[in-house]
């Protein structure tokens, strides 16, 4: 049986894989994308505006970058679920990415430099908070008229791409489901995946929404307008 | 030539820059510009999500912009966009939108709906799908002088009823005044009152201002029906009368959509900055009544509130000088909840009074403003936009509402210390 | 030649009681994850024990595995195993040198046709006809398949001859490879480890000696009695782990509270063997116990998988040819692309024909 096995890749094969050649793939289809999409974006460029702004403003594309970040007074009291879900959703993945030790050491590792993280057993309870998080985007998609008109196979797929680094890496923390060497290859790849699929789905938002918004706020500045 | 859908698809491929690739490049439909905008909020009918509008914009970026757009239309993977979606997409573009741009202020990836349904209405009108209503009123700018088709000889009927009622010349085509007054129709047609007060407030303030008999109509329907070339052509009328009186600033009039044109899109649509500044009324007001030069008696003790006009407050950013004005003239002033720029449409401007199609539903989103309205008690309600007064004043005789309406500079006008005006 | 005697004779004769013998073959099944009822049947089993012949080809070894089987300060039961089979062929251990060693081996692998067990240590060279590895005169290759056609089974013992070990380390220049990338068609046990644990070695030949068979081996050959848990399961500093209580360098605080060393670059998760349990030295300690991460040394190209002290969870450095090659196709796809849009907006706008009010509707048909 183990010869079968064996001729194909073997648990630890994919883990080495992954952690080699599978991170440089991943690494170097997410700035071919970012290239690609960073041109198609630019390329088509803004003309000058000729109106005089307004000499003082309240507004700028650079504040708005940062105040968008919180929703308006008014969609709070209309629906808070949706800001709520979607923000647990953020924070719980960034701080399971960013906060969890082991991922400190990967970015020591690439970047030289690291800082602290947080206590295991939280990052553990994070993560499935955040699992829980993304049912309840995916629910939002399905439930609500509004996100089910406007969603396509991108918005479903999105959620599964971030879903699973979050559940494989759980299971390998746990040594649960499977080995955990074929675990751990697992998680590993579904981050790659996500990361070499970012620029090509709608989660290239990441880096845009630091564009759209400050187009939104400039727009809205050079008239006088905080937006 | 007439419309086709090719001029339409050009139009389109035109329009598209930067700022749209990152709105749709950002977009996560998460639908909450939905809960932002009147047309859905009282409907609950998801067609009306406001990034909904854009699919077919969407679409020719998608397929003439992007590598795999062009590649999955190449391979037959999508299909590019037809003349029947862009025709059924017009009510959308059309009769539940006013451009007035709270979408805009929402959108937690910062997407400017209201930009991309401007542009977008380039291509649906240059495909003739612009509703009927809101093109004959586009044509009867051109053709006649203004949208509701008056001319100059109605102007001076107004006028000379306006010098008989305060005693006052209104000037015309005085060269080097320092201001140049523009009129909606609107306000020529329903609310002549605002000549009048114009007339009192300058002689107190000691303003040296003029109409013009070449360019009295601010309204501009090629804003509102989206067509740059007439809307240039409209503003031109504007810049040529005014450097040729050669007149400091022109005064944008109490209409919304009329500001927009002139102040902000216009320098943009005849490719150069104005030798004029461009001011609305309110800012000018309030800046004679900063300057001590509007002397006012006495107060309105009514409960009142103030709705804002979108082009002049979100779009524009004239928000906090209609509210020092109300300090001189309102004892009693009280806020709507959501006041200011987040302050809800009335439901009737950029061209949806004007589209008898959208009559039904602009009915319905009035309800927004009415619930506002009667949270805060009041029955007067000020604004400064002739368009807003209009279609507050349908929708509550459609609800059965008792409530007064009046336009902040007659207002002010009204409260002007006597001696000084005669 | 081998000796005829059976294993109780050698047992008496080395003055080990009756009672020392059953208490040995107890703690053997139940090392082997066996019932403790079958305590009897492996007696019984080592009872009858006809010495079978084993042949020891050593490769491309250190000698190291050797070292550590071979190891021991007392005579220790686990050499007695040694005297319960007939080593007719071991370069370090046999009297013999030279042709008459090679004479032995000849015989003995005539004689027992069919019935002798084949140990093999090292890896087999491929490279250049196998000459990077040769014996009196023989590449490795070519003794190996020799001796496994009368092999009854092959324990590939050491990492090397398990999975190919450091010769087959990156770049390989021997053309290293693993028993089983050469033998397809006998049983093989691979008893991974550099080196491995002296007990796994005989807990093996003690459950072949009892049942004739091969024991339940994993996904990579290995007996699952041994090599069933990662280090990482069984390891005493676990809840350091878990509690995310890490040492960041070999000698700071958390080093010297003896915390987990994840961050030090132990491969404790990923390696399966007996370390953490049965440990090394008669179960005096094992490098995690001394301060050191696991090196994961019974895994394949564990001399492969980054270093030693670059955490799992961090990359291994390989050439960066791929990303830079990608970021560059990215560039250049995006600036044609670029150019592309430019162009294409820039036509539609010249091509633009103002649109005046007589423009606004189609036709009428």
């Amino acid at each position: 049986m183990w010869m079968i096995w064996k001729s194909l890749m073997s648990e630890t094969d994919l883990l080495l894989w992954t952690r080699g050649p599978g991170f440089q793939w991943a690494l170097g289809l997410f700035l071919l994308g970012m290239a690609l999409r960073g041109f198609e974006l630019f390329s088509l460029g803004r003309r000058r505006d000729l109106a005089a702004p307004r000499a003082h403003s309240p507004g700028s594309g650079w504040r708005t970058i940062f105040t968008r970040s919180l929703p308006k007074w008014s969609t709070w009291r209309r629906t808070p679920a949706t800001p709520l879900i979607a923000y647990g959703f953020h924070i719980g993945f960034f701080a399971t990415l960013f906060l969890f030790p082991p991922h400190i050491q990967l970015a020591l590792n690439i970047f030289g430099f690291s800082w602290p993280g947080l206590p295991s057993p939280l990052i553990d309870a994070l993560a499935l908070l955040t699992l829980l998080a993304v049912a309840g985007l995916a629910a939002g998609r399905l439930l609500d008229p509004v996100k089910r008109l406007i969603s396509g196979f991108d918005d479903y797929a999105v959620l599964v791409l971030s879903a699973l680094p979050l559940l494989t890496g759980y299971f390998a923390f746990h040594h649960q489901i499977l080995s955990y060497t074929l675990m751990l290859a697992l998680h590993i790849l579904s981050a790659e995946l996500l990361l070499a699929l970012m620029p090509f789905t709608s989660l290239v938002h990441f880096a845009t929404l630091l564009v759209a918004r400050w187009y939104n706020g400039d727009i809205a500045g050079r008239k006088g307008v905080a937006s | 030539m007439s419309a086709s859908f090719e001029r339409g698809y050009h139009a389109l491929m035109e329009v598209i820059d930067a700022p749209v690739a990152s709105f749709f490049m950002s977009c996560v439909h998460c639908g909450l510009c939905a809960q932002a905008c009147l047309f859905y909020t009282e409907t609950g009918d998801p067609q009306y999500t406001p990034i909904y509008k854009l699919e077919p914009l969407k679409k020719v970026w998608l397929h003439e912009y992007t590598l795999f757009g062009r590649i999955s239309s190449r391979l037959g993977l999508s299909k590019k966009l037809t003349d029947e979606e862009l025709a059924a997409w017009s009510p959308l573009v059309y009769d539940s939108c006013t451009l007035c741009g709270r979408c805009s202020m929402v959108c937690p990836v910062g997407n400017d709906i209201a930009y991309m349904v401007r542009k977008i209405r380039e291509g649906m009108a240059a495909a003739g799908h612009a509703p009927q209503g809101v093109i004959e009123a586009t044509q009867r700018t051109i053709r006649l002088g203004s949208p509701m088709g008056i001319k100059l000889q109605a102007l001076q009927t107004q006028i000379r009823a306006q010098e008989a009622e305060t005693g006052l010349t209104i000037p015309i085509d005085q060269q080097s005044a320092d201001y140049l007054a523009l009129l909606s129709s609107m306000e020529i047609i329903n609310f002549p009152e605002y000549l009048g007060s114009l007339a009192r407030i300058f002689k107190q303030a000691g303003v040296s201002w003029t109409l013009s008999s070449e360019a009295f109509e601010a309204t501009n329907s090629g804003i509102q029906i989206g067509v740059s070339d007439i809307a240039r052509e409209i503003v031109l009328k504007i810049v040529n009368a005014a450097e040729k009186l050669q007149v400091r600033s022109v005064i944008s009039p109490e209409c919304g959509h009329a500001f927009t044109a002139l102040r902000w899109e216009g320098p943009n649509l005849i490719g150069r900055p104005y030798n004029f500044a461009v001011v609305h009324i309110l800012e000018l007001l309030d800046q004679l009544r900063a300057e001590g030069r509007i002397k006012t008696d006495g107060q309105l003790d009514t409960p009142l509130t103030f709705h804002d006009p979108c082009q002049i407050a979100r779009r524009g950013g004239v928000i906090e000088q209609p509210r020092r004005l109300l300090g001189e003239v309102a004892a009693d002033f009280r806020e709507m909840e959501d006041a200011g720029v987040m302050n809800w449409c009335c439901g009737g401007g950029g061209g949806v009074s004007a589209n008898p199609r959208a009559e039904a539903i602009m009915i319905k989103a009035f309800k927004r403003k009415k619930d506002q309205l009667e949270a805060t008690g009041a029955h007067t309600l000020v604004t400064a936009c002739a368009n807003c007064r209009i279609v507050i004043e349908e929708g509550l005789e459609a609800y059965d509402m008792n409530v007064k309406v009046i336009g902040l500079t007659e207002l002010v006008a009204e409260h002007l210390k006597q001696e000084e005006t005669s | 030649m081998s000796d005829k005697l059976s294993l109780p004779a050698i047992l008496e004769a080395h003055g080990i009681s009756r009672r020392e013998f059953l208490k040995f073959c107890g703690s053997l099944a139940a090392l082997m994850a066996l019932p403790p009822g079958m305590a009897p049947s492996v007696a019984a089993a080592l009872d009858k024990a006809q010495r079978p012949s084993v042949i020891w080809l050593s490769f491309q070894e250190c000698t190291g595995c050797t070292e550590s089987l071979s190891r021991s300060h007392n005579p220790t039961l686990e050499a007695l195993i040694f005297d319960a089979i007939s080593l007719d062929y071991h370069h370090t251990l046999q009297a013999a040198s030279g042709e008459a060693a090679e004479a032995a081996r000849a015989t003995a692998m005539k004689q027992f046709f069919g019935k002798y067990l084949l140990v093999v240590d090292g890896s087999i060279p491929l490279k250049d006809g196998g000459v990077y590895s040769t014996i009196a005169g023989r590449s490795n290759l070519d003794m190996l398949q020799e001796a496994a056609k009368g092999a009854a089974a092959i324990v590939a013992v050491g990492t090397c001859a398990a999975f190919g070990g450091i010769p087959h380390a990156n770049p390989n220049p021997t053309g290293a490879v693993a028993v089983s990338d050469i033998i397809k068609d006998k049983p093989i046990i691979n008893v991974s480890g550099c080196p491995p644990i002296p007990v796994v070695i005989t807990g093996v030949l003690a459950h072949y000696l009892t049942f004739g068979t091969l024991p339940e081996l994993d996904g990579l050959g290995r007996p699952k009695a041994f090599y069933g848990e990662s280090i990482h399961d069984r390891c005493y500093r676990r809840p350091f782990y878990d509690q995310g209580k890490f040492a960041k360098t070999f000698d700071d605080e958390g080093a010297r509270n003896g915390w987990c060393l994840f961050e030090l670059g132990c491969k404790g998760p990923t390696t399966f063997n007996a370390c953490a349990t049965t440990k090394w030295n008669q179960g005096t300690s094992f490098p995690i116990e001394s301060g050191h991460g696991c090196l994961g040394c019974s895994e394949p190209n564990f001399w492969d998988a980054g270093s030693f002290y670059n955490p799992l969870s961090a990359p291994i450095p390989t050439s960066n040819k791929v990303v830079l090659g990608a970021a560059a196709v990215g560039v250049a796809a995006g600036a044609t692309i670029g150019l592309w849009n430019r162009h294409v907006q820039t036509q539609a706008r010249r091509e633009h024909v103002a649109v005046n009010v007589d423009d606004l509707e189609k036709p009428h048909e």
